[in-house]
């Protein structure tokens, strides 16, 4: 692995609610090399998704440095450094798929030129050519999660922030997402960091997986996955596999004795 | 369809029922002093066919509504088409003043906070206001200050307009406040990363998704407009108008003109929501609305 683009170094998050202040994050350290492929994993309230905002800058931490190529991660936004795939595609209804992929486009102020020709190259990307003229409504629901990351691709941000963006769709469907995304990482070469409550997909998915677990959300254990970057489905039954999925498992439950 | 006409057959029927027991009062008077009988067949016969009658029943209100509307020449102050007219300018006059201020201060409001604490209390309050008090003072102010004279306009329209906009912004103002505040926090924090503005916040995403709301609100609205306009026409002794047939009608003892303007009046009311609603399938198809 090369330079790191995201990189943690007791990080602490702490959210004042009205039953007193809650720690969303205590010490987390990490560190994200250039083109690995991060899961997040744990329970409800581990604070996966709280770090996925933080390095998106929709969080801010409390103590702690979080730097995002070496930058702030406001900093990084403004430099575009990102694309954030959220759980529902949130795709607007009035606009057509491919609209809805210039969205970004054009409030960063590309040309029309370049919108067009940009979509129509991330239409291709996730598999999508032809369905540039629909609107939302028409398109199965991993189709416009697709669209949402397409539109998350479209302005060539390095890093893909993804808060379980296949949570909400079947086993079958998404099974195909995963290896799409898989085919996409190899493309593209960039760096994904991925929340997830599923040991499968987190253990398929990643070079690298975060297993955290709450009450204060925190890192309990970090795999590097020996797996090869070629993965197809049925490498889910070899027994590196099964191996890394055990220690997952082992890991949250770890974190997770007072249950 | 069939419930529909179920339900008017049910309505016509307990109206000529009605109107037989209301108006038989004045038959049995009338056989009092001529000293006659009431038979059952005088009674039906009677009590469908008076002239000033307690409750017309309804072939009379259809008969003056025909009447007022196709045997005038529509520019005559007896046509229904000319007083309905009358009405219709001020009811859009009105309905877009106050659309307008209320999608205005809709947006102020959404904006900013110290608008909405600023704004946001008068506007409830204006609402509790009974608008048949503040009318009068309306037609007064509009007449004595003649913002008409200046737009070269009549001083009715004027205050009937600024009557019809007072009904009307409220609704508009809460729906749009509801709609522009209706997207969620994800599609906020969405915008957040692409950085940005809060004007284009506004225009990509707040105004678009509030679209439906306003219709909804428009379409309430435009009611209210008429009725803005209608009783606008009351207090002013005005001569034209909806509003104006009511008051000639209760002031003359003939129920019937009453009942025929109150007709033309729901009539209009009906045709101007559907223009709304046609004006709504049109844009939310151009906006990609499942057909």
């Amino acid at each position: 692995m090369s330079a790191s683009v995201i990189e943690a170094k007791g990080v602490n998050l702490v959210f004042q609610t009205g039953d007193g202040p809650v720690q969303a994050l205590k010490d987390v350290n990490l560190s994200v090399g250039k083109g690995e492929f991060v899961s997040f994993i744990g329970p409800s309230g581990c604070g996966k998704t709280t770090f996925l905002r933080a390095i998106a800058a929709l969080e801010h931490p409390t103590s702690g440095i979080l730097t995002v190529n070496g930058m702030t991660p406001d900093e990084a936004r403004r430099k575009r450094a990102y694309g954030y795939v959220f759980q529902a595609a949130g795709l607007y209804p009035w606009r057509t798929i491919a609209k809805n992929i210039s969205l970004p486009l054009e409030i960063m102020g590309f040309s029309k030129e370049e919108q067009v020709s940009r979509v129509e190259r991330v239409l291709e990307l996730v598999e999508l050519s032809g369905f540039g003229k629909k609107f939302p409504w028409q398109l199965s629901g991993g189709m416009q999660q697709r669209a949402s990351i397409a539109r998350a691709l479209a302005f060539d941000a390095d890093i893909l922030l993804m808060d379980e963006p296949f949570g909400a769709l079947d086993e079958i469907v998404r099974d195909r997402l995963n290896e799409e995304l898989l085919k996409l990482w190899n493309r593209t070469g960039k760096t994904i960091c991925f929340v997830t409550h599923s040991i499968p997909e987190a253990v398929y998915l990643s070079t690298k997986i975060v297993v955290m677990s709450p009450r204060p959300g925190r890192i309990t254990d970090v795999i590097d996955s020996p797996l090869p970057r070629e993965r197809p489905l049925d490498i889910r039954d070899t027994k590196a596999f099964i191996d890394i999925a055990h220690r997952v498992r082992e890991g949250l439950r770890a974190g997770h004795s007072d249950e | 369809m069939g419930p529909v006409l179920g339900v008017l057959a049910v309505i016509v029927a307990l109206w000529y029922g009605a109107a037989v027991w209301l108006n038989a009062a004045w038959t049995y008077d009338q056989a009092a002093r001529d000293g006659g009988t009431v038979t059952v067949s005088l009674l039906l016969s009677d009590t469908m066919d008076q002239e000033r009658p307690v409750l017309p029943p309804p072939h009379q209100v259809v008969g003056e509504l025909w009447k007022g509307l196709t045997a005038f020449n529509v520019t005559s102050k007896k046509s229904l088409v000319y007083h309905g007219y009358v009405t219709l300018v001020s009811t859009f006059s009105g309905f877009l003043l106050g659309s307008l201020l209320g999608v205005l201060l809709a947006v102020g409001i959404v904006q900013s906070r110290t608008m909405e604490l600023g704004m946001m209390p008068w506007a409830v309050i204006s609402q509790t206001i009974p608008v048949v008090a503040i009318a009068p003072m309306i037609v007064v102010l509009s007449n004595s200050l003649g913002f008409g004279d200046h737009l070269g306009v009549s001083n009715a329209l004027v205050s009937k307009t600024i009557i019809a906009a007072y009904l009307s912004y409220f609704p508009v103002l809460v729906g749009m406040i509801k709609g522009l505040r209706s997207p969620d926090q994800m599609q906020l924090d969405q915008l957040k990363t692409y950085s940005a503005s809060e004007v284009q916040g506004f225009f990509k995403l707040r105004l678009p998704s509030s679209v439906p709301y306003l219709f909804t609100s428009l379409k309430v609205g435009i009611a209210a407009s008429l009725v803005g306009a209608i009783v606008g026409e009351l207090p002013t002794g005005a001569i034209e108008g909806l509003g104006a047939r009511m008051l000639i009608g209760s002031q003359f003892g003939s129920p019937i003109i009453v009942w025929a303007a109150l007709f033309a009046a729901t009539i209009l009311a009906g045709v101007l929501i559907l223009i709304v609603r046609v004006l709504e399938t049109v844009v939310t198809k151009r906006m990609g609305v499942r057909a």
